[in-house]
């Protein structure tokens, strides 16, 4: 009696890994938890986009909450979420902008001709405030709470499910 | 003949000739045990742009930024740990591709051992089964051998 129990046992092993694999097949393994978390946003001294001569530091970019989007020209995903982001700054959400290792003229340019959600846009064209922020591609979103610490980072485009799902809610908790 | 063959050395020596010398001009050293160090550390941080690869591997844009900051770090006189330390406050353990021992990573640790483990006493149990009847068979008690007799007796009488 007691044997037979021991002849389930490679498929309860089957069904373990199954589920194991099954889950994985819907986390995308690009999405990193970013280790900036509970941090405040780090410091920096950059241009700002629209007036060059302008120094800019975290200061600048005044009381939480607000999103900092990572965004570039020649990022095409960025140009696919731009519209929402056009939106949502109507709705009254605060959006500062840092364009990522981008060529200065285009993105202007492109402020100019899609709307400009942001109401201050840091020139990276280093990268460096990115690499103190963590960022490893473009677009990610960060949502930083009134005391300028960030609560969480978004990977990928910010959209209507995104934020209804997801973001919307983190970015009023941050707001409290 | 031994022309093309001569032509084709020259050719390859310049070949070769380049291309180490492009592989040094990127970063260039004085100092040899900053080189080594600087090699042990682009092998070992792992590029979180462009997964499984490190950003000595990798020709993405992001590795090119940290191995540039890699390398100033290194140049400045900072030490193998300190860069670790730097990339992995920005990019968290994942950038490492020797992650700490915390209780989140036990299973990457510690799970092979587990399922070593697992095989071993399964194997001594099996082992174990094998073994025991045999003995136990040979070995009946008195008690045991003048039930057995009485069963067959009885067993004769029935038939």
């Amino acid at each position: 009696m007691n044997k037979r129990i021991f002849l389930l046992l490679p498929l309860l092993a089957f069904v373990a890994v199954g589920v194991f694999f099954y889950s994985a097949l819907f986390s995308d393994p690009r999405e990193l938890e970013s280790a900036l978390v509970g941090k405040p946003v780090p410091d920096f001294q950059l241009p700002d986009l629209l007036n060059p001569q302008q120094q800019t530091d975290v200061s600048s970019f005044g009381e939480g909450p607000y999103l900092l989007n990572v965004w570039a020209t020649w990022c095409p995903t960025c140009r696919a979420e731009h519209e929402f982001l056009n939106t949502l700054a109507a709705q009254g959400v605060k959006i500062v902008g840092l364009n990522y290792k981008d060529e200065p003229t285009k993105a202007r340019r492109w402020l100019a001709q899609l709307g400009d959600p942001y109401v201050l846009n840091v020139l990276d064209y280093e990268g460096t405030f990115a690499i103190d922020l963590g960022v490893y591609g473009a677009p990610e979103t960060f949502i930083v709470d009134r005391q300028g610490v960030i609560q969480y980072r978004h990977v990928g485009d910010v959209n209507v499910r995104v934020w209804q799902e997801k973001l919307a809610d983190l970015y009023r908790q941050a707001g409290e | 003949m031994s022309t093309l063959y001569r032509f084709c050395v020259a050719l390859i020596a310049v070949i070769w000739a380049v291309s180490a010398q492009a592989a040094i001009d990127a970063y260039p050293f004085e100092d040899a045990a900053k080189e080594a160090q600087f090699r042990e550390l682009i092998n070992e941080i792992r590029c979180p742009k462009c997964q499984n690869q490190t950003i000595s591997d990798s020709d993405a844009g992001l590795a090119k930024d940290l191995k540039d900051k890699t390398y100033e770090m290194v140049q400045q006189g900072a030490s193998k740990q300190q860069v670790i330390d730097y990339m992995v406050q920005r990019y968290g353990d994942f950038v490492h591709y020797q992650p700490p021992i915390k209780q989140s990573t036990w299973v990457l640790w510690f799970g092979p051992f587990a399922f070593l483990l697992i095989a071993v006493v399964g194997v001594m149990i099996m082992i174990a089964k094998k073994r025991a009847p045999k003995a136990a068979a040979g070995q009946l008690t008195d008690a045991e051998k003048a039930r057995l007799q009485e069963l067959m007796k009885k067993d004769d009488s029935n038939s």
